[in-house]
């Protein structure tokens, strides 16, 4: 990074993004006042509940959100362009180049009628001239980097021909082969046996390491975020409630409902109290969010905040620490009061 | 729940005997003949015992929810002897089985798909009452309402639909259910793979807590063994149909023997990246072979680090080297054991490909590729082991 890096933008940053469904129960508050930012080579974390518009996030900055049936707005500044404003043609010619995405159901992004290899000679030809066999070489050379055994004989298979594991993996080699600068992937292994879930994200990893990728990798589970992420955003009811580097969501967590994940987190080690101690209740309805803090109906913590804040003011994200922003009312002494409790319940301390 | 229940306390609720379930492989076409078996479960033997859980753990494919579904016989198996409570049920009729039935339950993995959405909440969890027979003393309704009560449902929404509840709410409404009838065991199929994190923790409690206050016995199926270690007394690995390890919950995550329960640990990454960054990895390469074709001799023996001639050759028995701990391999890793004699030496600590424990470790893409290219599927195999039905 240059010194004058303050100064400069970030290689992709959301500010303000919100997106809104209008539906016939009423508006849908999928995304509501998201901002981050990712360096290239850097692996962003987006954790939280189904529901809590991690893929709406993605989608929107990916410019996949259909404007017809959805209120865009905020601003998706990717390498110094606002992909928001931006046209749908120029869009196309961004996706599976600059910038490319791997789905949770790889069956819903490959063909099944088409050859594998067709598929992805033409992710190849959409965005640049090479010659056929120019195309299908680097195409083999693409599955074999993703460990498809054989990957000349396979070229030729269908979709079908190849198991789960194998399809996430050509997903990648597909959303990869244009070496694109960002990379979003949307839960990409939660379908998988963690077996190949180990593969998978060492793949990334070690593909982003070649490309200097920046990822956006969204998962609902942490330890595969302690495995890789740089940064996470914790994101709950539309809203990022808590975000910092990896470091501090784990070792510092400080908003009540990254404190009850942690604690709600099955372990295969022995921790202090084996009994797990869950959040109570059920994350909000997009059509209903809470007027105040989104997670107020569940926060056993806010009795320790004066008045009536919790229900009537939305917080804001406030800094607590370097690059460690959180969106609660608690005051400081009291957050970390029951980030301590947390902690030790789960035999880590704080510092 | 206690920790301390001995694997030899009485009479199992559940004992099975070298079950067997096998699908026929039909070929296309007009007329459809026989051309193979799918050896779903192929020869496992277990008990559960009252008040415990027996997890079951293993990889897409491998047998564990017919495995569930064989012990219930809502599949026919193909052979072996299931007994609950000390009766064998194995040869009884249909209509026999109705109040057998009576002694066991189901929990669903897909809280959406596994109550009908035109029922009302209470003829839901009244319909054990009514199949079975069973008038409760104070009436069906107050039952049912007690139940609601007792998994955290508001007892009010009785007359509500399925559609109206949450994902976790539902659940509920199926575990309720399944406990209306005081069942001697349960066989809980993914019971809390749909939930979120925050809500899978308040599912596992309840199931814990019915389980104190009723003693009912658990044939607890996961794929995910931090939620297995969660709630099992005991735990057993299966892979293409077999059980290749069978242990209590402490030997099984803290000396685990078999290779592949310690791929299947290292490939689990902890919630703590410190921790998470010291680990060492242990990278399967490939899928499940297919069931339809599984290896010879040790099913495991072609994604396996330890594999050794033998192996491809002759099947390791499930022997049992120390106390309740149940292991089926050649090689198993003894580090931990600290009495190697039982099993004589131990030629496996070299592995084959080239990588020890440690080598295999994270960022050697070759290695996987190694290990992986004789996994024993050619082109033309069908390597999926086709989907799921009941995921
Ligand atoms: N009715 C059926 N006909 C043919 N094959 C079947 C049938 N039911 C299951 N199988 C096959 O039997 C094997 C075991 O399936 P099963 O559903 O028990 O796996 P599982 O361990 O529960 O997997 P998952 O974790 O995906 O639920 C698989 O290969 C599956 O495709
Ligand atoms: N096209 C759509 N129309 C209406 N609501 C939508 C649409 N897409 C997503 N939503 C809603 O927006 C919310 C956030 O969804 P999503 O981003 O998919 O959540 P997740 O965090 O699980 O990825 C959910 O309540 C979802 O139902
Ligand atoms: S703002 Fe209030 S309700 Fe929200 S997390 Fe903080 S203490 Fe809890
Ligand atoms: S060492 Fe041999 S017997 Fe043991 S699991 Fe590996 S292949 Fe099977
Ligand atoms: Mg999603
Ligand atoms: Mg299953």
């Amino acid at each position: 990074m240059t010194e004058y890096s303050n100064l400069r933008r970030a290689f992709l940053e959301v500010s303000d993004l919100s997106v809104q469904f209008p539906t016939e129960d009423g508006i849908v508050r999928a995304v509501d006042g998201v901002s981050f930012s990712i360096e290239r080579g850097q692996t962003l974390a987006i954790v939280g509940e189904s529901g809590s518009g991690k893929s709406v996030t993605a989608q929107a900055v990916m410019g996949l959100i259909n404007k017809r049936n959805a209120d865009v707005s905020g601003q998706v500044i990717f390498d110094g362009e606002d992909l928001v404003a931006m046209s749908d043609e120029d869009l196309r010619k961004l996706r599976g180049n600059k910038m490319s995405m791997i789905f949770q159901d790889p069956m819903s992004s490959l063909h099944p009628f088409y050859r594998i290899g067709d598929q992805l000679t033409e992710a190849i030809n959409a965005h640049q001239k090479v010659s056929k066999t120019d195309a299908r070489d680097r195409a083999i050379e693409m599955l074999h980097k993703v460990g498809i055994p054989l990957p000349a004989k396979r070229f030729d298979d269908y979709p079908h021909q190849f198991s789960g594991g194998m399809r996430q993996r050509v997903m990648i080699a597909m959303a990869l082969i244009n070496s694109p600068s960002l990379l979003i992937a949307d839960e990409p292994t939660t379908a998988l046996d963690v077996t190949v879930q180990a593969q998978i994200i060492e793949l990334i990893s070690q593909l982003q390491r070649e490309f200097d990728t920046a990822v956006i990798l969204i998962t609902h589970d942490l330890g595969i975020v302690a495995d890789v992420a740089d940064e996470v955003a914790v994101m709950y009811g539309a809203r990022v409630v808590e975000h910092g580097a990896v470091d501090d969501i784990f070792y510092h967590p400080q908003m009540p409902y990254t404190l009850g994940l942690l604690a709600s987190v099955p372990r295969l080690t022995q921790v202090r109290s084996d009994r797990l101690d869950p959040i109570p209740g059920n994350p909000p309805s997009p059509l209903r969010l809470p007027t105040g803090c989104v997670f107020q109906p569940r926060c056993v913590y806010q009795d320790e905040v004066v008045g009536d804040l919790c229900r009537t003011q939305r917080p804001d994200l406030e800094s607590v620490g370097p690059g460690h922003e959180v969106r609660c009312h608690l005051p400081a002494a009291k957050r970390q009061a029951a980030a301590e409790v947390a902690l030790a319940a789960l035999g880590r301390s704080s510092s | 729940m206690s920790q301390s229940v001995e694997p030899a306390a009485g009479v199992p609720a559940l004992r099975v005997s070298d079950l067997r379930t096998y699908f026929p492989v039909r070929s296309k076409g007009l007329f459809p003949k026989t051309i193979g078996q799918v050896k779903a479960v192929d020869g496992v033997s277990f008990e559960v015992y009252p008040g415990e859980t027996l997890g079951l753990v293993g990889e897409s494919g491998c047998g564990k929810s017919t495995t569930g579904r064989s012990v219930l016989r809502l599949i026919e198996p193909t052979s072996g002897r299931i007994e609950f409570d000390g009766v064998d049920v194995t040869g009884l009729s249909s209509k026999e089985m109705v109040p057998v039935r009576r002694k066991a339950a189901m929990i669903f993995q897909d809280p959406y798909n596994a109550l009908n959405p035109r029922h009302t909440v209470g003829a839901i969890i009244s319909a054990p009452f009514a199949v079975q027979g069973v008038k409760p003393p104070g009436g069906v309704k107050a039952a049912v309402q007690e139940l609601m009560e007792r998994v955290g449902l508001n007892p009010e929404h009785y007359n509500r639909y399925p559609a109206e509840f949450s994902g976790g709410q539902r659940q509920r409404i199926g575990i309720a259910r399944a406990v209306a009838l005081r069942p001697k065991f349960i066989v809980c199929d993914e019971p809390v793979s749909a939930l979120d994190v925050s809500i899978q923790a308040q599912v596992i409690n309840l199931l814990r807590d019915l389980q104190d206050e009723f003693g009912i016995a658990y044939l607890f199926v996961a794929h995910d063994l931090a939620v297995v270690r969660q709630i099992s007394n005991r735990v057993a690995v299966m892979y293409l149909g077999q059980v290749m390890e069978l242990a209590t919950r402490e030997d099984l995550y803290a000396r685990p023997l078999h290779p592949y329960t310690h791929a299947l640990l290292s490939a689990i990454p902890v919630p703590d990246p410190r921790a998470q960054k010291q680990r060492e990895h242990i990278m399967l390469s490939g899928d499940l072979p297919s069931p339809a074709a599984p290896p010879t001799g040790c099913v495991f023996h072609t994604r396996c680090f330890q594999a050794q001639e033998i192996c491809a050759s002759e099947k390791p028995a499930l022997v049992e080297p120390t106390t309740g701990h149940h292991v089926a391999c050649h090689f198993p890793i003894l580090e931990f054991l600290g009495t190697k004699e039982i099993l004589g030496p131990d030629p496996g600590l070299t592995p084959r490909a080239g990588g020890s424990l440690a080598g295999a470790a994270a960022g050697s893409n070759d290695l996987i590729r190694e290990i992986g290219t004789d996994y024993g599927v050619g082109p033309d195999t069908p390597i999926d082991p086709g989907p799921s039905i009941w995921r």
